[in-house]
């Protein structure tokens, strides 16, 4: 009654849900943001890139050529070639699918450790809320990259603990997002009817309240996936993540680098602008994920 | 009445652009206010009734516009109007009270600031260091008690009632001559609901001001204004004087609106339109029939061992439930002073109440907010457990079960409850028929994705509910359906008790109308009993045999509802009576 906007009666036939709902929403979606349908086409080069980069790229990403190192981009080699005289095209392109995996695997992985705790945090309260809130404050008492740094140093440097070290400087975020949005419904209307009708509380909180806090779950962890990729980037870029002579983007950034002032500005420049539009299309595509996920704006 | 009204609205409509087209909120509506007139828009949610007063006030969101149409205020086109007139006329020459006056006023800074700050925005001529008087002037003119101290309050520290005098004080700060209050007493209780109303239309009179009231209620509005216009789906169906309304209504949905309002001296019957009334019944009742003979072959609760039916189903015995007192003080008190705090350390919400239902009963639970009800069915339902206290249901003594283990008791099943805010307690992401099925995946017998589905639409068909709505989402579904997939959900399990805690609160009275007609239907083939939690004595009547009045966490009156209705014991009760507003004309 106080709303501005005309109640609308929902009337006629009930829409069809399931997958086409969904491809119905993705469409008005995409067709009334255009910059989400710009990350979306960003996202499908990616993840192209990443699935079939390694059988498509003109040559050998580890293979060198010394009679062609350093050479500026050309019609041969798009990218130019690095110090070794291996192809940047192929290098970068083979390397997006290291790059997305450790985004992704992290991102599911602090998802399933920060996301849920949080849940559980929100919904019981007492201990379970003190204990995850500690252990979130005590990961953010540390500046977030010398943290990861450290649990890489600490545990050795491999893929596995790049992705560890991702998702545990990423736990606050996570645990404080879902420990909010579950402490709004823990004593909703839906949850006391949920207990009403039998359902234990373990049950409660993964049937009922996290389906409702997946939008902005999903949200979050495009979000942070940008961040992900920076982050193991940068971790590979000090020195500290995937050894060369294997093709990541912080890699080569930091190879090149040190070719930046004697000229060669292509060895760095082409897996930084790579990463650059990775991140810059995950933080796009949260927004726009939000809108389809969310059965609210599905009408 | 003068020449020249002062709001003239000429053939208004006004369009909203969705995302399905455009949608005319309201059309060719005409609405002219006198001045010194009070005028009330009557009309259900969706009617047009808020967007018509928000495109006078030109404060429709960026999707809606006035597309047709004059709005003329003591000669100036509103329509026309700048952006800067227009800020210079909001405030000051109209100004408006919303419905949650808690909403309309900033939490953080104190209600006298608050004032102020229109004072200083809108009356300009006045000295500044004259602010703060102004405003303890204009608080106690809403007869806020000890008004200087108040001045220094925040919005939390008063109650709901009282917030919405500091609202009505807000909105009279500058003597304007048009005040529009939209839904202004939803959500208060009746009491206060009277105070609230007597102290606008006296205000408003002595100031000779013009005063258009937006409501649902058609009692409020016929009690209260001078005339009264009706509005269905964005258009004005009638418009005529408060006196004349209820005596003799003209248009077919007036006519409907006022059948529906709970009313003394009409029976549950009575509220659904006459036309319509024996063919909603007619629709459901071969499946009912169907539905009881199917469930009686396994477990009819009508059918019942003679013994059973001489005890009570339940039994209450001076429960008692206690919070601890929090705050500063107490803590204080603990760490600073070692006497011992002179209040108690306890606050009783419920103080020792006891009462029963028997089988196939309805009693009604009345009382203000505060008052403990809602307390009281919670521990009841096993979701919050008693300090003290007795609860025995059927016999055994269900109140010795923490809440936390009686989820899985079959017990559990037997006691089930319709909560009051349709929208807020069906899971968002659940469709109708997963929000149906979940108490019989849990505690229920059936098994199988058909055999699931079958009892969802036997349900569905109980309730009234259309096929297929089943797999809509709930907010793909209107406020009375989303009622009835709550309803359906509560009697999956063939319960003995439903707790029905304000179940119709949150709808229009005609679909409150249909609601309360099928919770009686579905009780009295059900063989269910009803503990009907409310704090309107009007619609408790309607269903429930006995009626217990509760103040302050104490049963003051218990009786059968016509004799506490018509010869209340109490001063609270007959308090209560005297608030519910009283149209001029009853029908009959």
């Amino acid at each position: 009654m106080s709303s501005v906007a005309p109640a609308v009666e929902p009337v006629g036939p009930a829409r069809t849900s399931g997958l086409t709902a969904i491809l119905e929403q993705t469409r008005y979606v995409l067709s009334e943001n255009k910059v989400t349908g710009f990350a979306f086409a960003l996202l499908i080069v990616i993840l192209i890139a990443a699935t079939f980069g390694p059988y498509v790229v003109p040559y050998d990403p580890l293979a060198s050529d010394t009679a062609a190192a350093l050479k500026p981009p050309s019609a041969a080699h798009w990218f130019g070639t690095d110090q070794l005289g291996r192809d940047i095209f192929s290098r970068v392109v083979v390397a997006t699918r290291l790059d997305t995996f450790i985004a992704i695997a992290s991102v599911v992985l602090v998802f399933l450790m920060g996301g849920l705790a949080g849940i559980a945090a929100g919904y019981f309260g007492g201990w379970t809320d003190r204990i995850v809130g500690r252990i979130a404050d005590t990961i953010m008492a540390f500046p977030l990259f010398v943290l990861a740094m450290g649990i890489v140093a600490a545990l050795g440097n491999t893929v596995q603990n790049i992705i560890l070290a991702t998702a545990i400087v990423n736990f606050p975020l996570y645990a404080r997002v879902a420990r909010a949005e579950a402490n709004v419904r823990r004593n909703a209307g839906f949850v006391q009817a949920a207990r009403l009708s039998g359902n234990g509380e373990f049950r409660i909180l993964l049937v009922h309240i996290l389906p409702n806090i997946m939008p902005i779950m999903i949200v979050q962890m495009s979000l942070t996936m940008g961040y992900a990729i920076l982050n193991a980037a940068g971790l590979s870029f000090i020195g500290l993540g995937v050894r060369p002579p294997t093709a990541e983007w912080g890699i080569m950034v930091a190879e090149g680098a040190g070719f930046m002032v004697s000229g060669e500005w292509w060895i760095a420049l082409f897996p930084g602008l790579a990463l650059m539009i990775a991140v810059f299309c995950f933080n796009l595509l949260g927004d726009g994920l939000r809108d389809i996920v969310d059965p609210q704006r599905r009408t | 009445m003068t020449a020249q009204p002062l709001l003239d609205v000429q053939d208004l409509t006004v369009e909203f652009s969705t995302r399905r087209g455009i949608v005319k909120a309201v059309q060719h509506v005409n609405i002219s206010v006198a001045k010194g007139e009070t005028l009330a828009i009557v009309g259900e949610s969706g009617s047009g009734k808020s967007v018509t007063s928000y495109a006078v006030m030109r404060i429709l969101d960026r999707a809606g516009k006035i597309a047709e149409g004059s709005v003329m205020f003591s000669g100036i086109d509103v329509k026309a109007a700048t952006e800067d007139q227009m800020r210079d006329l909001r405030g000051r020459e109209v100004s408006m009270i919303f419905q949650n006056p808690r909403a309309a006023l900033n939490p953080i800074r104190k209600v006298g600031d608050q004032i102020e700050d229109v004072l200083r925005t809108h009356v300009q001529q006045a000295q500044v260091a004259d602010h703060g008087e102004k405003a303890i002037e204009a608080l106690e003119q809403v007869k806020i008690a000890r008004p200087r101290e108040r001045y220094h309050a925040y919005p939390f520290e008063l109650s709901g009632g009282m917030c919405q005098r500091v609202v009505i004080a807000l909105a009279l700060a500058c003597n304007p001559q048009l005040l529009i209050a939209d839904e202004p007493t939803t959500g208060l209780d009746v009491t206060t609901q009277k105070a609230v109303m007597d102290l606008i239309v006296e205000l408003t009179k002595r100031r000779a001001m013009s005063t258009i009231l937006i409501t649902h209620d058609l009692g409020l509005a016929a009690a209260y204004c001078d005339r009264v216009v009706v509005m269905e789906k964005g258009r004005v169906v009638e418009t005529a004087k408060a006196a004349d309304i209820f005596g003799n209504p003209q248009h077919p949905y007036t006519k409907k609106l006022m059948r529906a309002t709970p009313r003394l001296g009409v029976s549950l019957r009575d509220l659904l339109p006459e036309e319509e009334g024996p063919a909603v019944m007619a629709g459901p009742d071969p499946a009912i029939h169907h539905a009881s003979q199917d469930s009686s072959q396994s477990r009819d609760p009508r059918v019942k061992p003679g013994g059973d039916e001489t005890k009570p189903l339940l039994r209450i015995e001076k429960l008692v439930k206690e919070y601890p007192r929090q705050g500063a003080t107490a803590v204080l008190g603990k760490l600073f002073s070692r006497k011992p705090p002179v209040e108690p350390d306890v606050f009783r919400a419920v103080d020792g109440i006891s009462f029963s239902i028997g089988h196939g009963e309805s009693v009604g639970l009345v009382g203000e907010s505060g008052c403990g009800k809602s307390t009281t069915s919670m521990m009841v339902m096993r979701l919050l457990d008693q300090t003290s206290g007795l609860i025995q249901f059927d016999g055994e003594d269900i109140g010795a079960t923490a809440p936390s283990a009686f989820a899985r008791l079959p017990q559990r099943s037997r006691i089930q409850m319709v909560f009051q805010d349709p929208t807020d307690s069906l899971n968002p992401r659940f469709t109708a028929a997963r929000a149906i099925a979940d108490p019989i995946m849990q505690l229920g017998d059936i098994r199988g994705r058909d055999a699931l589905r079958a009892r969802c639409e036997e349900l569905a068909t109980m309730v009234g509910l259309p096929h297929n709505l089943l797999d809509r989402f709930p907010h793909q579904l209107s406020g009375g359906q989303k009622a009835r997939v709550g309803i359906a959900r509560a009697i999956a399990l063939h319960p003995k008790l439903v707790i029905l805690d304000e179940p119709t609160a949150a709808l229009d009275v005609s679909v409150q109308a249909v609601v309360l007609n099928l919770l009686q239907d579905l009780k009295a083939r059900l063989g269910m009993s009803y503990l009907f939690v409310s704090h309107d004595l009007n619609v408790v009547r309607l269903l429930c045999d006995r009626v217990i009045v509760m103040r302050t966490g104490r049963i003051v009156e218990e009786g059968s509802s016509e004799q506490v209705l018509s010869d209340p014991k109490d001063d609270y009760t007959k308090e209560l009576l005297t608030a519910i507003p009283h149209p001029p004309l009853p029908v009959h």
